[in-house]
């Protein structure tokens, strides 16, 4: 079995499995030599999307090691430098909740065999050496001690440089095949024949330079991680883990003064796979029966699948907040803290967007007057001085699109004698009007619906026969040769 | 003997004492003393026939619109103001989009005082509603919802009591009333207003002030009434009708009044 895919001008062989490798089919062979090799020789068109998606999940299933996780942005293709995909992992202060850096490796390892990956890890003082200890020792599971770095690679191949597949051929051509032939040539030779990579790529791996990389997802500020000795799968333990981490992570916070304002749960599943809940808060908060309270909801509709081994609870917003004086025999009821604590508990089940504080600003086009916020940020100033509010009678409901009505009306202009919406006919009793708003030929780009754009519209307050008073305009400018186009937005109480 | 007697002739204070006790659980006795506070309408005429004075809190009340117009809307946006300018924030829940808050804001009601959470289902409007009732930090809590049963009314006056929140329901035209445990069941729908004036040169005068019929249909421990209200921006309060020269109060609509069994 081997992937294939157009690499330097021909069809050539990507990836192989152990079958194809006994029968001397490498990466980067031409497809049709491999068939000479092996005729029946089973080959798959290269899915890099497909491959690219596989790697960002096991990157994210490595987050029950740490939370910094990264998939390796070189080539997934390099052809002969060792093949596959990588994953960085940044395991800084982590190595001692599994048992060692060795021990870590071997578990991390091991469960990826069990999915079926063949892998091979290494941990070293730098990223460039980690990279080229994986790749280019027999070992699947390699630890450089610190400060080993500079006698584990000089016997390496230059290829665990992670260089251009070109520069790695001008390097052998000249017979330089080894880390340790490079280190020991003048630097600005080296620079000038090969290039300023060779001695970037060597600086970074022998830590001379720090190399910067970016976590797939951001760092959290603050993590908790909690690990079961049998995965389990009751709603009610979750719970329970959820309400211990946080009480954890909480006092955590408390002495570090912060408070949460994003918080995630992630819940490693036995397949591989990860389970993500996230919470928002509208103001720092670090109590654990309210944030508890927030998770409940979605840990609902979280799928464990078979079971969850570990669970990780990640602060990744957090805001400065002052220790409260809580003990003095009263509960604390703030008004404003129990208002932010009921926006939590809607906009996490709701939708952080569908709970809003409606702000008014500064502008005559209606739709624009009114702007929706989501109430978990907080409330707003109003961009509206108090004295331009009412002067012109508003509707207390504004239709979210403006709707099509039939009308009977007197020309060029008059407000309608009769019209139809939503087919009901209204006969008006009475009209005021018009009042000519103008778009704001300021913001055409963003205007809300681009058919109504750059129009004019002449608004009546109109009341029917019975009572129902709404608001009406008519679009553009009278023309003769055009029947007006009449429009409901909104309706008076 | 002791049994036999106690059936024949029953304790007359055993008896009044669980009459009563049935009535707390049933929430139609004596209401906790809280939720004998009431909030004044400004409209003598209105506070005079409720019993409590005004629109009692920490219980729901339904507002029923009578047609397709916003006047329920508006008149819940002046009972809403009125209840959150003593003490603070209301929320207001509903399915769509639509509140405007310049035309909330005409009516008195502090857009800044309002929260609006947009809810998927008349379930989700419910389970907001509840959680607003509960928090015991809100003024108000509004719900316009299509759909109600009993158990969820009987939620929201539970949830309205341990909060001491007061919950109002607003109908939308044509939605089916059902029995449940509500403290007032209200009505309210447009009515012709007396013109404003004809304009010059223009053969039609502008709408008047916005008249609606106010019938207050079902009240725990009060009477019927109908009211013809009108909302004047000079005062920024609801007063009822004095001109009723050009029209008088139109009949009971559409002849709802009929079939409703209250």
């Amino acid at each position: 079995m081997t992937t294939a895919a157009a690499i330097r001008g021909g069809i050539r062989i990507a990836a192989v499995d152990d079958a194809a490798k006994t029968a001397g089919i490498v990466p980067g062979l031409t497809l049709a030599d491999a068939r000479a090799l092996l005729p029946d020789l089973a080959v798959t068109e290269v899915d890099t999307a497909a491959d690219r998606r596989a790697l960002e999940g096991l990157a994210d299933w490595c987050g029950r090691y740490t939370p910094w996780t990264a998939v390796d942005e070189i080539d997934v293709y390099p052809g002969d430098n060792g093949g596959g995909g990588g994953l960085w992992l940044d395991i800084s202060g982590c190595a001692h909740l599994f048992g060692g850096e060795q021990a870590l490796l071997d578990d991390l390892v091991g469960r990826l065999a069990a999915f079926g990956f063949a892998a091979a890890a290494a941990v070293a003082d730098t990223a460039g050496a980690a990279w080229a200890m994986a790749r280019f020792t027999e070992e699947t599971a390699v630890v450089v001690q610190p400060g080993d770095v500079a006698t584990a690679l000089p016997p390496l191949p230059v290829d665990g440089l992670r260089l251009p597949a070109r520069t790695v051929e001008a390097l052998s051509r000249v017979g330089l095949r080894r880390i340790g032939s490079l280190t020991v040539l003048p630097r600005g030779a080296l620079a000038a024949r090969f290039g300023d990579i060779v001695l970037q790529r060597l600086d970074r791996a022998l830590g001379r330079v720090d190399e910067p990389l970016s976590p797939r997802r951001p760092a959290p500020a603050m993590h908790v991680r909690l690990a079961f000795a049998e995965p389990v799968g009751r709603a009610d333990d979750i719970a329970l883990a959820t309400r211990k981490m946080l009480d954890e992570l909480c006092a955590r916070l408390a002495a570090a003064h912060l408070g949460i304002r994003r918080l995630e749960l992630a819940l490693y599943r036995t397949d591989g796979t990860v389970a993500r809940a996230a919470i928002g808060t509208s103001r720092p908060v670090r109590d654990p029966d309210h944030l508890h309270r927030l998770f409940r909801e979605k840990l609902d509709g979280l799928d464990v699948g078979f079971g969850v081994e570990v669970t990780v609870l990640a602060a990744t917003v957090v805001a400065p907040l002052a220790p409260a004086q809580t003990a003095m025999g009263f509960e604390p009821r703030e008004h404003a803290e129990v208002v932010g604590r009921l926006i939590d508990r809607l906009g996490n089940r709701l939708g952080a967007g569908n709970v809003m504080r409606l702000v008014e600003r500064a502008s005559h086009v209606p739709e624009r007057a009114c702007r929706k916020l989501p109430a978990l940020v907080g409330a707003p100033a109003s961009t509206c001085d108090e004295d331009r509010r009412s002067r012109q009678p508003r509707p207390l409901q504004l239709l979210p699109w403006p709707e099509p009505i039939e009308v009977m009306a007197p020309v060029p202009d008059g407000p309608p004698v009769i019209f139809r919406w939503r087919r009901v006919q209204h006969r008006v009793a009475a009209a005021e009007g018009p009042e000519r708003i103008e778009p704001e030929w300021w913001r055409e780009e963003d205007g809300h619906d681009p058919a109504h754009r750059s129009s004019i519209r002449d608004y009546y307050r109109v009341e029917d026969a019975h009572g129902c008073r709404f608001w009406i305009y008519r679009e553009g400018f009278y023309r003769p040769d055009l029947a007006p186009r009449w429009y409901l937005h909104g309706l008076f109480p | 003997m002791l049994a036999s007697d106690g059936v024949s002739r029953p304790d007359a204070a055993l008896i009044a004492d669980l009459r009563a006790r049935i009535e707390g659980i049933g929430g139609w006795g004596p209401q906790p003393e809280h939720a004998l506070a009431a909030q004044s309408f400004g409209v003598d005429e209105i506070d005079a026939v409720l019993p409590w004075g005004g629109l009692p809190k920490a219980c729901i009340h339904e507002v029923a619109a009578a047609d397709i117009s916003a006047a329920a809307a508006g008149f819940c946006a002046v009972l809403l103001a009125r209840l959150a300018n003593q003490s603070g924030t209301v929320v207001w829940c509903r399915r769509k989009d639509g509140l405007y808050g310049p035309g909330l804001a005409a009516f008195g009601l502090d857009t800044g005082r309002l929260i609006v959470v947009r809810a998927r289902t008349d379930k989700d409007v419910f389970w907001a509603m509840e959680e607003g009732l509960r928090s015991g930090s809100l003024a108000a809590v509004l719900g316009e919802a299509g759909s109600t049963d009993s158990i969820a009314l009987r939620r929201l006056q539970l949830a309205a009591e341990t909060g001491g929140v007061t919950a109002l329901l607003l109908r939308p035209a044509g939605a089916a009333i059902v029995p449940g445990s509500v403290t007032s069941r209200w009505r309210v729908g447009t009515v012709s207003s007396v013109p404003a004036g004809t304009a010059p040169g223009k053969g039609r005068a502008g709408p008047g002030r916005p008249r609606w019929r106010v019938e207050l249909r079902r009240c725990k421990a009060g009477p019927p009434a109908t009211w013809l209200l009108e909302w004047r921006d000079e005062t920024g309060g609801l007063a009822v009708a004095a001109d009723l020269r050009h029209r008088p109060a139109a009949p009971p609509a559409h002849g709802v009044g009929s079939r409703l069994a209250v």
